[in-house]
């Protein structure tokens, strides 16, 4: 039969199994009424600062995952490319270089404009 | 007819369930593992009081785990607390799915695969889904309206992203030899060449080491939960079952890490010298059995690596990934790429 067809057998399996367990805990687990501070956040003991959590981070965890889904666009197109190499022999290698080197001119791009830096250069 | 519903139907479910369940088993194997080698290295016993060695201990904190109360605190968005702990543990089986745990055995004139499913992108799959983890780490983050959990999921994605693609370069050195991303035509070539993948290309299974260990999170880029600065990272506000699946995901994860190690560097379940006339005796042993000696020594390395290194720094860390991992990684796709168009 379709290996996809148990690949689909294989992810019911699995989220009835993740899923399911969870239930079943749900349904077991020690109850005791919510009071007082018990529902309050953990920031050590102190009262939160502030209400919500979700105000501002900093922006490199932002340029940097922009700078991931370049990068892995181009690897998807890599793997078919790998496959059938052998075929493609030089033909293929000289291609994938012209591909590689317009990557690697925004890799060294992001490089220079600091978008790699996780620390603040003391200035 | 009821034989051909027996060989496409029942054995199937059968093998869905104990693949399943492997993951799982494993973890337990691995909890208790790693805190009594960990106790060794630091000149400790470790839990050695429940069953023979403490063996019994990973399943009397599960149930402990099971009991406890599951704290929902204020401000928090309830489906995403709740789904993201499934959807972390539910990515790590399920890519399970795709690996190769045996060879195949002839049982009568049935073929037993140890397997549930191939697919000619097998290996794109379980990259894939595999990391569909990231989505339950930030949702996890995000959800739980607190700072420390914020702080340590942004440091999580940006980290598994970061090694994602060191990985994913590194794997694709093995594709030019492989010429499949079969998972089990993977293996097979490696018997067909009679070397393993791993001592033909030592760079890329370096690579692809590292930043494994990176990617599950592990000592020494155990960042997103380091204890001293941010309390227990993206699941701090977890307790109770919830917290119990992000435990169990991250050992799965270094079950699936370590057997993608085995089966694309080291053979699958293919004994040493698969070719080599004098060592044939080894075929006797299932190829379950290699899988299985193989997992557990790259499981110990984990913890051997955790016991021997201090931690690295948020900013060397990605530092490694984007300035050393990812332009190395490049430059030996490149050298293999040029060297095979000529070969």
């Amino acid at each position: 039969m379709n290996n996809y067809f148990y690949f689909f057998l294989f992810f019911i399996f699995a989220l009835v199994l993740s899923a399911g367990l969870l239930f079943f805990v749900i349904l077991i687990r020690y109850r005791r009424v919510k009071i007082g501070d018990k529902c309050m956040v953990y920031e050590c003991g102190v009262d939160p600062l502030t209400e919500n959590a979700r105000e501002s981070y900093s922006i490199r965890f932002y340029l940097l995952t922009l700078v991931f889904i370049i990068f892995e666009v181009e690897t998807v197109f890599l793997f078919p490319w790998a496959v059938i190499y052998d075929q493609l022999k030089l033909f293929g290698f000289i291609e994938m270089s012209i591909f590689l080197a317009i990557l690697i001119f925004g890799y060294i791009y992001a490089w220079r404009s600091k978008a790699l830096e996780f620390r603040r250069e003391i200035e | 007819m009821s034989n051909s519903l027996a060989a496409d139907l029942i054995i199937p479910i059968i093998k869905i369930i104990i693949v399943g369940l492997f993951p799982l088993i494993m973890v337990m194997v691995m909890v208790w593992l790693e805190r009594r080698v960990v106790a060794f290295i630091q000149l400790r016993l470790g839990p050695n009081r429940v069953g023979f060695q403490g063996i019994l201990q990973p399943i009397v904190d599960a149930i402990k785990l099971f009991f406890k109360e599951d704290i929902t605190h204020t401000g928090v968005d309830k489906v995403l607390f709740n789904i993201s702990p499934v959807l972390v543990l539910f990515s790590s089986i399920l890519a399970f799915c795709f690996i190769p745990l045996g060879g195949t055995m002839q049982i009568g004139t049935y073929n037993l695969n140890f397997w549930v499913a191939e697919s000619p992108v097998g290996l794109l799959l379980i990259i894939g889904i595999s990391s569909i983890s990231v989505f339950g780490v930030i949702f996890g983050g995000w959800s739980s309206n607190s700072k420390y959990p914020l702080l340590g999921a942004l440091r999580s994605v940006v980290q598994i992203l970061s090694y994602e693609i060191p990985v994913a370069f590194s794997v694709l050195s093995i594709i030019f030899f492989s010429q499949s991303m079969n998972m089990i035509d993977i293996v097979n070539r490696q018997k067909d060449a009679g070397i393993w993948y791993g001592f033909m290309l030592p760079v890329s299974f370096v690579i692809f080491w590292i930043s494994v260990v990176a990617e599950t999170n592990r000592a020494p880029f155990d960042l997103p939960e380091a204890e001293s600065e941010l309390v227990a990272g993206f699941h701090t506000e977890y307790s109770g079952i919830k917290f119990a699946y992000f435990y169990m995901a991250e050992y799965a994860h270094m079950v699936l890490a370590s057997s993608l190690a085995v089966v694309l560097f080291f053979g699958g379940w293919l004994p040493p010298f698969p070719n080599v006339a004098a060592l044939s005796f080894l075929h006797v042993i299932p190829g379950f059995v290699w899988y299985l000696l193989k997992i557990m020594f790259f499981l110990y390395l984990f913890i051997w690596i955790r016991g021997t290194f201090p931690r690295y720094r948020f900013d060397e860390l990605v530092r490694l990934a984007w300035k050393w991992l990812i332009p190395l990684s490049l430059l030996n796709i490149l050298v293999i790429a040029f060297v095979r168009s000529f070969a």
